[in-house]
């Protein structure tokens, strides 16, 4: 079992044609995920490398029956990819851009109102349900199938995580990057239940980051609500003290943001909290009882 | 990208935000110039990206031009230490000369992002001329908050509860829902991901005006607000930092020993984590990004090495798309060619990891490799406890 993705998800790439888009739409492709097409407005008609493109995702969904969109569109024009996304109902989509202007992320949210599709991202590595699917562009081959859910805010952190897994021997149901920006589509409580919920996962890695509230909040849904081991480390307990705009934003939320903070509420909520992050393996084997 | 007070008034007026009448001056005589034609008393105040400038003797209520004059003469092409700067404190390039004027009241104003709702929220607080974070730790029931809706954009009932709750007589509430419906359009027309009115105050004679003023661009927006790019002062910046921006290298300056090279801003947290639980102290952060070359490499090296408490460094990558075959090929040239005079240790990991490790040991430079990460932490604090022992 799996969260988000499986082998049955069926992706069109927005941005396919452009260089990051069209590398990992063949990246994903080969590791067995059914890319179906892609979306660069004023190609439709054509074929790029095996894919259909179509001019817009309305048209894609129609001919192709995709579910989910990944998402490589330059960040002026992201946030309106996002919503041509949802508008044409699509379960998922995925925005790897990085550098979306924050006001944009803003509008875009408030258009997902309402509607069904739930946003990864933006400024994440994606989604991967290992052996089934890959939609992101993180490298597949260090994931193996399992039964650790494994979520984050950061990239290259996370393979390091799941790369320490898999030398364990333990594999990963899904793993799900959900992206560094202020503001982005999924968060960790989103996660953290869909993870509650799939019987095919046993257990939890969280990796959160300094900034904002949204680790102490995901602690309090644990203690609340998830009953599997979750293991836990924040990135940047020895960063120096963040800009002062970052605390006036924490303070709406009534938190400082620090490493030290977070890492206590995980403590209290019951989470296992490593501090170095070469630790992430093999605590959450120990839970496990492997 | 933070911005000065005086251009952050500029933006302000545009939007019909009241404010003092000045003027900035980057000389002695200029300052004097601003004032006499002010005339009365004035305000002088150093602008630099930091607050606490008051407190640190950088702002002045003086009573001729002279006067002006003569503090700016103190102020100008020297550091400026507050507590937000560091121990070198800025230098300070230009003053604001503004009229002075009757405070009865000081009001605090702040417009962020706020990522728990994501959208753009008010904060207001009867309590101005404080940092806000003294506040909200002290008495946080003296913060009022309002959430911007995306589709209408503030609504003039928020700007009245904001003021009734803010104490301001009946007479002023008009005034002061005008105010925050202007700083908020400002806000969203820029781009913005801070504004910050501290004080603002209530004239004796009932006049709300933006005593002090800070602006933080959103720098993801900057490629459509071609002139808000021109308030950009590389004189605020680390001049490593903004060397580093060219390679599209992402680096901070700390104060440690052990240079520190990684890919990815989470996995360069973590190593900069990792190195003080070795019982090292980490000379920076730097995050080299997905398509780290030779080049890109070499220059990481050289701005690493430009910073003389470097004793070590760190190479930490787990490579992805960036394959460590084609990472270990640049490291090596990039050693060569910059003439590396430190310790290196690198951990790698990742595609052709094996094939990586076989260049760098073949490649004849004293690398050590690791074979994660806490061995690379290890490794790299006992290499710079040596380096320290040497000179470089």
């Amino acid at each position: 079992m799996s969260i988000l993705v499986d082998k049955s998800t069926r992706v069109i790439v927005q941005g396919l044609t452009g260089a990051t888009g069209h590398f990992h739409a063949k990246a994903c492709r080969e590791y067995g995920t059914q890319v179906v097409g892609g979306v660069t407005p004023g190609k439709g008609g054509t074929v790029f490398e095996g894919f259909p493109i179509f001019d817009t995702v309305e048209q894609a969904v129609a001919e192709t029956g995709a579910d989910c969109s990944l998402i490589f569109v330059p960040p002026p024009f992201a946030a309106d990819a996002i919503m041509e996304a949802a508008d044409a109902g699509l379960a998922l989509a995925i925005c790897i851009t990085e550098g979306v202007p924050t006001l944009d992320m803003v509008r875009c949210m408030q258009f997902l109102k309402g509607r069904s599709t739930r946003l990864v991202g933006p400024n994440c590595p994606g989604v991967i349900t290992p052996g089934q699917a890959k939609i992101g562009i993180m490298p597949g081959y260090i994931h193996r199938p399992g039964s650790v859910g494994v979520v984050s805010r950061s990239g290259t952190l996370t393979y390091e995580a799941v790369h320490q897994l898999t030398q364990l021997g333990i594999g990963q149901s899904t793993c799900v990057g959900i992206g560094g920006d202020p503001i982005i589509g999924t968060g960790f409580i989103d996660v953290l239940r869909l993870f509650q919920d799939d019987p095919g996962t046993d257990g939890i890695i969280l990796i959160g980051e300094i900034g904002g509230s949204a680790e102490e909040e995901a602690a309090k849904f644990i203690e609340q609500h998830v009953t599997k081991p979750v293991t836990v480390f924040i990135a940047g307990q020895t960063a120096p003290k963040g800009k002062r705009m970052g605390h006036a934003g924490a303070i709406i939320a009534g938190g400082a943001g620090t490493a030290a903070d977070k890492m206590k509420a995980f403590a209290a909520a019951g989470a296992r909290v490593v501090k170095s992050a070469a630790e992430l393996g093999r605590t959450m084997a120990a839970a496990l009882g492997r | 990208m933070n911005i000065h007070e005086f251009q952050a008034k500029e933006i302000l007026r545009k939007y019909g935000v009241p404010l003092l009448q000045g003027g900035v001056a980057r000389s002695p005589e200029e300052a004097a110039a601003v004032a006499a034609r002010l005339g009365g008393t004035v305000v002088v105040k150093a602008q630099i990206h930091a607050g606490g400038r008051g407190k640190a003797g950088g702002v002045k209520v003086v009573a001729s031009p002279e006067k002006a004059a003569e503090f700016a003469r103190g102020l100008l092409g020297k550091p400026l230490v507050t507590h937000q700067t560091g121990p070198d404190g800025r230098v300070v390039r230009q003053v604001l000369v503004e009229s002075g004027c009757d405070i009865a009241r000081e009001l605090y104003l702040g417009v962020v992002v706020d990522r728990a709702t994501g959208k753009v929220g008010i904060i207001a607080s009867p309590d101005g001329g404080v940092e806000i974070e003294e506040v909200a730790a002290k008495t946080p029931e003296r913060i009022f908050h309002e959430t911007i809706d995306p589709t209408v954009g503030f609504a003039a009932y928020q700007g009245r509860r904001l003021a009734f709750r803010l104490g301001l007589p009946k007479e002023l509430v008009n005034k002061a829902v005008g105010f925050f419906a202007a700083v908020t359009r400002a806000f969203h027309e820029c781009d913005a991901s801070m504004v910050e009115i501290n004080p603002l105050v209530v004239t004796k004679g009932g006049e709300l005006i933006a005593l002090d003023a800070k602006v933080s661009l959103d720098d993801n927006a900057l490629f459509r607000h071609a002139d808000l790019r021109e308030y950009r002062d590389v004189h605020e910046e680390d001049p490593r930092e903004t060397e580093a921006a060219k390679y599209d290298l992402s680096y901070i300056a700390l104060s440690g020993n052990i240079g520190c090279m990684v890919n990815g801003a989470g996995l360069a947290m973590a190593t900069m984590d990792i190195v003080k639980h070795a019982g090292g102290e980490p000379a920076n952060f730097l995050d080299v990004g997905g398509g780290a070359d030779q080049k890109k490499v070499a220059e990481a090296f050289r701005i690493l090495l430009s910073d003389a408490s470097v004793r070590a460094i760190f190479i930490n990558v787990f490579g992805g798309i960036l394959r460590c075959d084609v990472f270990a090929e640049g490291v090596v040239a990039a050693a060569k060619e910059v003439g590396l005079s430190v310790p290196l240790v690198v951990r790698m990991e990742g595609t052709n990891v094996e094939r990586g490790k076989e260049i760098l040991k073949s490649s004849g430079l004293a690398i050590e490799a690791a074979g994660d990460m806490a061995e690379g932490a290890r490794l790299a604090v006992a290499a710079a406890a040596r380096g320290a022992g040497a000179s470089r």
